[in-house]
């Protein structure tokens, strides 16, 4: 297969990697140390958990609007190959064009101001000048007007964006996921799912509905305004690290689940971490979500002593109906059995950052 | 994050449309551009009248893409509690304002085919922007715009130079009325109906339509209720541990918030659902004057909309 | 024969009502196999049946079963009244007749999911609400459905386990359901466990 762009630099800061066949990936120390760990207490529930996506810790993954880290150029790399043996992972409804645009828009944007080093968005009016560095990528195009770019507007920035994208038509008092670009989700399918009603894409998530989750957050996003982003965490579990557990290849990657031992257990089984961004978009009135996917291998997580105690806990104590929707039920005991060496039971201290 | 992100902006130009209309200009301060907003939407205008704190909502209906500014239309209602009253008496041009971020409650519906869109009076701007926005990306609209003169029928000329095809306007005194019935039945399959105006408008093309056969998911409205007058009621605010005294202009909302209690809010007109609270207590009638409680919430007692629904009686008691 | 009644199941699954008149310039009505049974208690219920009846036009074709009832519909007496040999042959008629329609037309869909789920994503891409289609089931309960894997659709789906008439992979049947592809979603039963498949049971009569 062949790429649109050049990579320019895997120069010093941006890793070479895989996150397929070999699997290369891994995380730097540093990278370890902003890792987004989810849990801010020793057990697990489902919450709805919003908070305000503005500007946190400097050198953390909630520092910028959109994260752009080290497994940048390599992640691009990952989601132009998935294109490439199946397009049918990114689709936007015809009606949702605008709703592309005011992404690109607020993406390009965002990373202009986040990192001058390595973008940067000049404008003449509806004339734009992109420059994407890391990607290799020049563009001069005019906003609003679809011919002018290689892409629709929506796929043309998501090729350039860590994390999956959906963005959510607003209709009748609910959400219509009515585009997508996913291709490092957690085992769900787009191509079945687009067009769908808020409840209706969430419908397969267990106990969630019974406790009124969804109705709460389907409430709250709808009061979403546009210039007050919120963001919350998901998680799951992955054997190595590959970002495409999709359903369409799950009889691909389904039976490395059952490829784990105490020996490899450290360096195949990930934490995979969700970070969901929601946005009010201006011109269409609908709701982009960016769904960010960290993965981190166990053995990496436990270098922080209070990450390994907690997740330790996590792992044992969590309802069997969402460790099995999660899909981890069959190993659970072995996780919890290679994590408890990293659990002392001394008490972990609240929040998740790692030193506190 | 009661009302939301807002924006502080100077007003550039103050027009006086006709008799009862003025137009209001904002930019922003700082000189950068405005959020780009969609069709339908509408921002929160915050006034200070001479100590009492105004909020009113009023329909965005300049051209979306014109980043420079956003333009309100307001009419002038001397019957009212004052506000459009203070935007046309004391608002002029240089004057430093603070505004809500557009918030839409009247959006298009990306999918239809084509729009219907019936105004009636002041009711015509929401499709104003809305207008501007379909004409940028190619969608197929309708308008039937009615007024009470031709003086009255504030951007008349300007629609019909524009869009003369596709724009109908009416006058009450020349006896003219919209053919509804011809028109709604004329419509291709994937259309959507929109109406803004007075309440006796929306309530006729509403029914009218359904009669016809009209899909309820295909008809919109937008109508923000002035929260109106009444009699003076004590309200004891649980959470905040206080009583407070609403006055005859005030409402709920407005005297919470004079009281130095946060409470959320989008539309302050009984559309949005935000400020919905939970009565504790209430041994007395809830006026309810919203609509966005069901009749079976209106009917239980247990709910209020504080940004428009009043209180008589002895005691009321609610969660906030 | 009265309307299916279906166990409780996840949001997505579709649920459906009984047939009941509403004004309308024109009422199209789709229907297969046992359908035919709530189109005639719709018309039963019309306040001014005749007249319910000048502006009626009937699209239907026997059930995946076998049943066919068409003789009971063209007995109505409906302005228009088609039978098509397959679900296949029914939408393009049904296509065609909704270029022309205008608002004010009432939809009603009564029969097997297949049939209701196909005729529904074709009236929804005007852009008319799904959610003002009224939707009836009546008659068999096989399912149509997806391979998530090679996008196969299975047609009249009875076994749960079943083997995806495309790419042959043993699926499971989920409830899951896309109302853009009219069609449940089947994954790949054995994927951790290959060889490993349960006993095929008839779920879907």
């Amino acid at each position: 297969m062949s790429l649109d762009f050049k990579p320019g630099a895997f120069n010093g800061f941006f890793r070479d990697e895989t996150f397929r066949d070999d699997f290369t990936y891994r995380n730097s120390p540093e990278g370890i140390r902003r890792f987004p760990f989810p849990f801010d207490r020793d057990d697990y529930m489902y919450s709805v958990n919003m908070e305000p996506h503005t500007s946190g810790r400097k050198g953390s993954v909630f520092e910028h609007t959109f994260d752009v880290d080290e497994h940048y150029v390599s992640e691009m790399i990952d989601r132009a190959k998935v294109l490439a043996e199946d397009p049918l992972r990114c689709q936007s409804l015809p009606h949702m064009t605008l709703a592309g645009w005011d992404l690109l828009e607020l993406i390009m944007e965002s990373k202009a101001r986040d990192y001058p080093q390595w973008f940067s968005l000049t404008k003449d009016g509806n004339r734009w000048h992109w420059i994407n560095r890391p990607l290799g990528i020049d563009q001069t195009f005019t906003f609003l007007d679809e011919s002018t770019l290689p892409y629709g507007p929506f796929e043309y920035i998501t090729r350039q964006t860590q994390g999956d994208f959906s963005l959510q038509d607003e209709r009748d008092n609910d959400l219509w996921m009515d585009a997508g670009m996913i291709t490092s989700q957690a085992d769900w399918s787009l191509d079945f799912d687009i067009g769908m009603s808020f409840m209706e894409w969430h419908a397969p998530v267990p106990l969630a509905h019974e406790k009124g989750i969804f109705d709460r957050a389907l409430k709250f996003l709808l009061k979403l305004q546009h210039g007050a982003p919120v963001r919350r965490f998901n998680w799951t579990m992955t054997v190595n690290p590959l970002l495409d557990t999709a359903p369409e290849t799950y009889p691909k990657w389904g039976p490395t689940r059952t490829t784990l031992s105490q020996d490899n257990m450290g360096n195949k089984m990930h934490l995979r971490v969700e970070l969901q961004a929601l946005f009010r978009l201006p011109r269409s009135n609908a709701v982009a979500f960016s769904i960010r996917c960290y993965l981190g291998k166990f053995e990496e997580l436990v270098t922080v002593p209070k990450w390994g105690r907690r997740l330790h806990r996590v792992v044992r104590d969590l309802h069997p109906d969402l460790a099995a929707y999660k899909g981890f039920l069959r190993n659970r005991d072995a996780m919890a059995q290679w994590l408890s060496a990293y659990d002392d039971g001394k008490p972990t201290s609240p929040g998740w950052w790692p030193e506190d | 994050m009661s009302g939301g992100a807002k924006l502080n902006v100077r007003v550039a130009e103050v027009v006086e449309v006709n008799a009862l209309i003025k137009r209001f200009r904002f930019v922003n301060r700082d000189g950068s551009p405005m959020p780009a907003f969609s069709g339908g939407s509408h921002i929160v205008v915050e006034m200070d009248d001479s100590g009492t704190r105004r909020l009113n909502p009023y329909s965005l209906m300049s051209d979306p893409e014109d980043r420079a500014g956003y333009e309100i239309s307001v009419r002038r209602d001397d019957a009212g509690r004052g506000g459009s009253l203070y935007m046309h008496n004391h608002v002029k041009p240089g004057m430093e304002m603070v505004i809500s971020y557009p918030v839409n409650l009247f959006a298009l519906d990306s999918r239809a085919r084509k729009h219907l869109m019936i105004a009636g009076g002041i009711g015509i701007t929401p499709f104003l922007a809305q207008i501007a926005q379909l004409s940028h990306l190619g969608g197929k609209f309708e308008l039937h715009y009615s007024a009470r003169s031709k003086p009255l029928g504030a951007y008349m000329d300007r629609l019909t130079q524009a869009h003369p095809d596709r724009v109908h306007c009416y006058f009450d005194d020349e006896q003219q009325t919209i053919d509804l019935g011809r028109i709604l039945s004329m419509q291709p399959l994937g259309t959507h109906l929109y109406v803004c105006g007075p309440k006796g408008m929306i309530n006729w093309v509403l029914s009218t339509a359904e009669k016809m056969g009209w899909p309820i998911h295909a008809l919109h409205h937008e109508e923000f209720l002035a929260p109106g007058t009444g009699k003076p009621f004590d309200v004891e605010l649980a959470v905040s541990k206080k009583t407070i005294t609403v006055g005859t202009t005030q409402s709920l909302l407005e005297a919470m918030e004079a009281a130095g209690v946060d409470a959320p809010y989008l539309c302050r007109g009984g559309a949005c659902g935000q400020c919905e609270t939970n009565v504790l207590r209430c041994d007395g009638q809830l006026l309810h004057r919203d609509h966005w409680l069901t009749p079976e919430d209106h009917a239980s007692g247990q709910k209020i909309m504080p940004c428009v629904s009043r209180f008589e009686g002895k005691t009321l008691v609610i969660d906030r | 024969m009265t309307k299916t009644e279906f166990p409780p199941a996840i949001k997505s699954r579709p649920v459906y009502g009984v047939l009941a008149p509403r004004p309308g310039a024109l009422h199209l009505i789709v229907a297969d196999g046992d359908g035919a049974a709530a189109v005639t208690d719709l018309l039963a219920k019309a306040s001014d049946r005749a007249s319910m009846l000048a502006s009626t036009h009937i699209i239907y074709t026997p059930g995946p079963d076998g049943t066919d009832r068409s003789a009971d519909l063209a007995a109505l007496g409906a302005a228009q009244c088609y039978r098509a040999p397959t679900i296949p042959t029914l939408l393009p008629r049904l296509q065609r007749v909704l270029i022309d329609a205008h608002m004010g037309t009432q939809f009603y869909l009564a029969g097997t999911e297949g049939l209701i789920g196909q005729a529904e994503r074709d009236i929804m891409a005007t852009g008319f609400p799904a959610t003002d289609i009224q939707k009836e089931h009546r008659g068999s309960t096989v399912r149509r459905v997806q391979c998530v894997h090679c996008k196969g659709i299975t047609e009249n789906v009875a076994t749960d386990p079943f083997k995806c008439s495309h790419c042959g992979l043993n699926l499971y049947v989920r409830d899951h359901y896309s109302r853009r592809l009219a069609a449940f979603q089947g994954v790949n039963i054995d994927a951790e466990d290959p060889g490993q498949i349960p006993q095929s049971v008839v779920k879907f009569k």
